[in-house]
């Protein structure tokens, strides 16, 4: 990479810093994306709050259903269907994307903001060259030659790590193997040095060998631009990998919110302890049963009551009566650490303590 | 093909450590396959003879003998007169046993031939080469006929819910199918017999009329289990059963597959991608690369104490849920992909992409040979790592 991308980033951020006052870089806040369906309204995301500063990876947990995807597609935009009301705010570098006109956000995507989607082959379109849809995302922003644009492609695959990228430039999409088309979509996302990364699930779909270079990638990446990263995803140990904090989201809600270490080391939400406990290890041997969280998670038409987890909450009965009539807000629980849960902190400190951490 | 993007850089165990391996693996076995380069059919057999008799002792009670296993799909060209042109080789040369009542783990990136082993031992294949003992029966080569009364005792399940059942059946005829087919149940008892299967796995028998559809993945996951368990078969093979559930609901297919197994004394054949699931379900666990095994252990042997460079690399990129642990952990990097199986690198497979390789391991294939009870490797220099 030439050093011409990276004044760029400089010069960017210094005015960024210059713009905003104490907001964070990327700031959420109050986000609900509602779908419109002939069963009742989706609640796919339900009153969402977080922020993010560049240079910063955060990690979105939570299962099917939980809202983490259509929480991202809404950042980035793309989640304006008819049937689709997105409402809240997003400001993004002191911009409400919200209520920007859709003009707006098609020009800050893919400079500003760029995602990585989980499968490849379906992302990248099958006709076209690898190198021309790369091409392609990079001059819908910057007014430059096709030749300059190519150039700028096959410097994008060679940083990435695909070998020989002058000649698999000109490759389509299913020449490549896997990892490979991870990684040119990684390529394609990075070609305008967006400040924002979006990466839902990038790994899923890959072998562990692959998905460590992949990490190993974001990461170096996000050293290099300084960009804020968020990665969506279901394994724990990615998380544990590659964020800084983490979001666990839950029925279009975040339930939980804090720095990596401490979701791992001291959660206070008992769905966060039910995930924990139900993973397989890989660094140890667990007891002969897991200790799954009972039930499955709820329909987003009909989102329980008061805490939407209540249901499979073993610990309900100990929250009092709010948790099945109120929904609990996110309170700060220590620095950086917010949870939303019913249950007395002492209580939460003492259940981890003593019946959770013990199993894990 | 073989050998683009090759060796990772090494981030430790450098040559110099191994000096004292190779007399590890020296015996004879190497010295009587060192020919097999050149003719690797022969030496592959004759070593597979010699494997099995070393370790026959301690598979006296094996439900399934593989021997020199092979499954080779044929690649042909040419519009009207399909030509050979070369051979896929899948599985090339396995040799091993799974004991009654055990969980024999497979495990393997993509395109190493562990989903083609199940099927081979299902027979939903017929192997090229080699040979597959169930129950102490030859059933390489049986026909479909004489295949359909062993049927009931070698069961399935596969990974993605929603394609394996037939959307247009109920839950009932789908698990009373099997059933059928073998014939001992009708009216009644077959009706029975479904609600029982149905309990069984964690279901209300209430959804005997209901359609997939109308369930969620693991609900549909445990509908094939029941169907898996109808005939009350001695094997069952699971080809990635949770790789498509969600966290809490995997936990719960897996504590299921773990309860069935010590209520109903089954034997598992269990295949996945995921080495953490593998470790909390299996009680020896095989490790293939390029349709050979490189690794077989007992759970402990190889996760704590694992020997070949390739099973250091996957559990090294394993990353484990504890950030502080997670950021001490050594990595081993591989570059590049599995080569395709299409033209498998010649000697050790692993060579083209292993920070050990030295001469003999691009000239010389190794055998898979134990090297501590019950721990077999297929390598030149076996080393043992602490990764996880």
């Amino acid at each position: 990479m030439t050093t011409e991308p990276e004044s760029a980033v400089a010069a960017d951020s210094a005015g960024a810093t210059a713009a905003k006052e104490n907001q964070p870089y990327l700031d959420v806040r109050d986000l609900r994306v509602t779908f419109r369906t002939d069963d009742g309204d989706v609640h796919a995301v339900n009153g969402l709050s977080f922020g993010l500063e560049r240079g910063r990876t955060l990690g979105i947990v939570g299962e099917s259903g939980s809202g983490k995807s259509a929480a991202s597609l809404a950042v980035m935009g793309l989640q304006r269907g008819r049937r689709t009301t997105v409402s809240g705010e997003i400001w993004l570098d002191g911009e409400n994307l919200v209520t920007a006109s859709a003009e707006r956000v098609r020009s800050l995507r893919g400079r500003e903001m760029a995602m990585i989607f989980q499968d490849p082959l379906s992302a990248m379109h099958p006709y076209f060259k690898v190198g021309d849809q790369i091409i392609e995302a990079y001059r819908v922003h910057h007014d430059v030659s096709k030749k300059a644009a190519k150039t700028r492609a096959v410097e994008l695959l060679d940083r990435v790590g695909i070998p020989d990228a002058r000649r698999r430039v000109d490759s389509y999409p299913h020449e490549f193997s896997g990892g490979m088309r991870q990684r040119a979509m990684i390529a394609m996302a990075l070609s305008c040095d967006p400040s924002l990364l979006i990466a839902d699930e990038p790994t899923t779909a890959l072998d562990v060998t692959v998905q460590a270079q992949i990490l190993d990638l974001l990461n170096d990446l996000q050293k290099e631009f300084n960009s804020a990263i968020i990665i969506i995803t279901h394994d724990l140990g990615v998380v544990a990998e590659i964020a800084d904090e983490v979001l666990v989201m839950y029925a279009g809600n975040a339930v939980e919110h804090g720095g990596v270490q401490e979701i791992f080391s001291a959660p206070q939400h008992p769905y966060t302890w039910g995930l924990l406990s139900s993973i397989t290890r890989l660094d140890r041997t667990r007891a002969d049963r897991l200790r799954a969280v009972p039930g499955n998670p709820p329909s987003l038409i009909a989102v329980p009551a008061g805490c939407p987890f209540h249901p499979r909450c073993q610990y309900a009965d100990l929250a009092g009566p709010a948790t099945r009539t109120e929904r609990p807000t996110l309170e700060t629980v220590a620095p950086g650490h917010r949870v939303a849960c019913h249950l007395p902190a002492e209580a939460r400190v003492r259940i981890f303590r003593e019946e959770v951490a013990p199993s894990l | 093909m073989n050998g683009h993007d090759t060796t990772g850089p090494s981030p430790a165990g450098g040559a110099p450590a191994e000096t004292s391996a190779p007399s590890l693996v020296k015996p004879d076995l190497r010295h009587a396959s060192a020919p097999a380069a050149v003719v690797a059919d022969t030496a592959a057999e004759a070593e597979a003879a010699a494997a099995t008799a070393a370790s026959a002792e301690a598979d006296g009670d094996a439900l399934v003998r593989v021997t020199g296993l092979k499954v080779h799909f044929p690649v042909t060209q040419g519009a009207l007169v399909a030509r050979k042109v070369g051979a896929v080789r899948a599985v090339d040369g396995l040799d091993f046993a799974i004991r009654r009542g055990e969980t024999l783990g497979l495990v393997g990136e993509s395109g190493s031939g562990k989903s083609t082993t199940g099927r081979a031992i299902a027979r939903l294949l017929e192997p090229t080469g080699g040979k597959v003992e169930f129950d102490g029966r030859d059933i390489t080569h049986l026909s479909a006929r004489s295949m359909r009364p062993l049927r009931r005792d070698i069961q399935m399940i596969f990974q993605d819910p929603y394609t394996s059942l037939n959307p247009r059946h109920t839950v009932g005829s789908i698990i009373a199918a099997p059933l059928k087919i073998v014939g001992d149940l009708s009216g009644d008892a077959l009706r029975a017999r479904v609600r029982e299967l149905l309990e069984l796995v964690g279901l209300s028998p209430e959804h005997l009329n209901r359609y997939p559809h109308e369930f969620s993945g693991g609900q549909r996951q445990r509908i094939g289990i029941a169907r898996a368990l109808a005939t009350d078969p001695k094997l069952v093979i699971a080809d990635e059963p949770v790789s498509a559930l969600d966290v809490s609901v995997r936990a719960q297919v897996v504590n299921l597959l773990g309860d069935l197994q010590s209520e109903l004394g089954l034997t598992y054949l269990f295949i996945a991608h995921d080495l953490s699931v593998v470790r909390h379900i299996s009680d020896r666990v095989a490790v293939m690369y390029l349709g050979t095994i490189v690794e077989m252990a007992d759970r402990a042997g190889m996760y704590e104490h694992p020997l070949h460079p390739y099973t250091h690399a996957l559990l090294s990129a394993v990353p484990v849920p504890d950030p502080a642990k997670q950021h001490r952990r050594e990595r081993i990097l591989l570059r590049g992909d599995p080569p395709t199986p299409l033209n498998p690198p010649a000697a050790c497979r692993f060579n083209p992409r292993c920070w050990k390789a030295e001469d003999v391991c691009r000239t010389v294939e190794p055998p898979l040979v134990e090297i501590q009870p019950g721990h077999q490797v297929a390598c030149h220099f076996p080393e043992e790592r602490e990764l996880v």
